[in-house]
């Protein structure tokens, strides 16, 4: 093992821990929206995807690249969309009527 | 890699941080989505800057294809916002299987396959396989279009351990040597296939916990496939998506007082009878005009919605009953249970829709010390999480469970269709209660009628 992927595991045991943290603070109201953000999120593989398709190196990788940048590109678009729709949804009380 | 893209990373990471650490408060969320899009737009640029892209063909053409499906797959009713969520974790996994599956063949020529990324090939290519068929399978079983019960046989559990067993030896073959290429279609194969087999077994009333785990299998995936990629903002944003699926999933076990494997294994539902009844016990009704009386006298209302709620569509006709009760002085509450809907929040989602205020939905253990002062509660839809014998009878399925205390408030009233068990089987003491009245009907027409009531009383 090279010492960049003791590094990579590095982060990914603290982004673990700080992400447990995080999401115990998050509203019990906002679990779903929460769902579709980090849905969202994930789709950050995009940049794997992004290379593998503009790299170009043969057809088989870019053909799969491409599937996978529509694959992801539809996740982050869809996912960001419905979460900041359901989101506009949470209202507070309006000021009492009279 | 380039400075500018590591640097557009480095900026990318703490954005989605802020985002997730956003979602705390309501009041603070939609900048978390903000600030999501952010991070992505420059984990997506920096990518683009990288001088060894050089055609934008086809990326042009996936991102415009990604967009038309992506719009309208945001347009979806909120009932079928887990079904959507399932289907939009089977192509977060297809991503990552498909980049994995590119990289092991292009390496392979290029003889730079090291012991190590293979490794974290095959482990990545497995979750990435497994999350895209397990995804596609939920949404399928959310959108009702596969049997929702669980399907199961004899030793199943070891047949798909014995799959993935093989699948782990195999990858662990091409570590010792890649250059057996021969494998690597059979780990995609079983990849997909143990997808399939860890949702099958799964019945309809577990989905909300499935879902979440599948939510952390699509942010594992993500982090290997950072492995992969040696690329540091992957694995953050991976690792907080895992943390959150893992976070959420635990959450929805122990609102139903259920072990993790339990659900994954246990295949709920399957097996239960419903319980003879000793004594034939009869439950007193009441009409419309009674209901609308008993809450216009009420201080406080508590009303616990369930999943059949939002099946009738009845939200819209409660958002108005309690604008009516609201403006009639009473205390108009709403007791949300965990595992209301199916996937984590979505009553409270449904109910936002309906434009009720969120400062009024109430969490379970916040409402149950109130019960006992509360005039009338009303059930909507809700069968299980209002069941007393969770709390005293150890020989119910569900005994052990978390439930909202309904019957402790006053008087509580209770809207079904007919005196049948509800989903899980399970026969409800509440319903034979001394204070409980039954509203038989359809929600959304009950609800009308006693809105109806209310208003025309208002009037006169």
């Amino acid at each position: 093992m090279t010492l960049d992927m003791l590094t990579a595991l590095f982060v990914f045991m603290l982004a673990t821990f700080l992400g447990l943290d995080i999401i115990r603070r998050v509203s019990r109201l906002l679990h779903t929206p929460l769902m579709s953000l980090t849905n969202a999120i994930s789709a950050v593989a995009v940049v794997g995807a992004l290379l593998l398709a503009g790299e170009a190196h043969d057809t088989l990788s870019t053909v799969l690249g491409a599937v996978a940048v529509f694959a992801s590109t539809t996740n982050f678009v869809s996912g960001f969309l419905i979460t900041d729709r359901m989101l506009r949804m949470f209202k507070k009380r309006e000021t009492p009527k009279s | 890699m380039t400075g500018a893209a590591e640097l557009c990373y480095f900026a990318a990471a703490p954005l989605f941080i802020l985002a997730l650490r956003w979602m705390s408060s309501p009041e603070t969320a939609r900048r978390a989505v903000f600030s999501a899009v952010v991070a992505m737009g420059l984990a997506i640029g920096g990518t683009l800057l990288q001088p060894t892209i050089h055609t934008f063909t086809w990326i042009g053409i996936a991102v415009l294809a990604g967009f038309l499906v992506g719009v309208p797959l945001s347009r979806v009713p909120l009932t079928a916002v887990p079904e959507r969520t399932g289907l939009s974790q089977a192509f977060g996994g297809l991503a990552v299987a498909l980049v994995g599956i590119a990289k092991y063949y292009l390496w392979l020529q290029e003889g730079v396959l090291t012991p190590f990324k293979m490794g974290v090939i095959g482990g990545e290519v497995i979750l990435g396989c497994l999350t895209c068929t397990g995804g596609l399978l939920a949404a399928a079983k959310l959108a009702e279009m596969i049997p929702t019960r669980p399907i199961t046989y004899r030793g199943q559990n070891i047949v798909s351990f014995a799959l993935l067993a093989i699948a782990l030896a195999l990858a662990g073959l091409l570590i010792y040597n890649p250059f057996m290429s021969w494998a690597f279609p059979i780990i995609i194969a079983i990849g997909l296939i143990f997808g399939v087999m860890l949702i099958l077994p799964i019945g309809g009333a577990d989905m909300p916990t499935v879902i979440s785990f599948l939510n952390s299998y699509a942010g594992l995936s993500a982090v290997a496939l950072g492995f992969v990629l040696e690329n540091k903002l992957l694995i953050v944003a991976g690792a907080l998506d895992g943390s959150s699926g893992f976070v959420l999933s635990i959450i929805m076990c122990k609102a139903m007082n259920r072990s993790v494997t339990n659900v994954l294994f246990g295949a709920f539902g399957s097996v239960q009878a419903a319980k003879a009844l000793g004594e034939k016990k009869t439950a007193k009704s009441a009409t419309s005009a009674d209901a609308a009386q008993i809450l216009a006298a009420a201080g406080t209302v508590v009303i616990v919605p369930g999943y059949g709620m939002a099946v009738a569509q009845a939200q819209h006709r409660v958002r108005d009953l309690y604008e009516l009760l609201s403006k009639k002085g009473v205390d108009v509450k709403f007791a949300v249970h965990p595992v209301a809907g199916r996937m984590p929040g979505h009553m409270n989602v449904l109910l936002a829709e309906a434009e009720i205020p969120y400062d009024r939905l109430v969490e379970m253990d916040d409402i149950n010390p109130e019960m006992p002062q509360v005039d009338v509660c009303l059930v909507i839809g809700a069968n299980d999480v209002v069941n007393p014998a969770a709390r005293s009878d150890s020989t119910s399925p569900i005994f052990g469970m978390p439930i909202i205390d309904a019957d402790k408030a006053h008087t509580v009233m209770a809207i079904k269709r007919s005196m049948n068990p509800g989903f899980a089987g399970i026969d409800n003491e509440l319903y034979y209660a001394n204070n409980t009245l039954m509203l038989f009907g359809d929600a959304k027409a009950v609800i009308s009628d006693v809105v109806k009531e209310l208003s025309g009383e208002n009037a006169s």
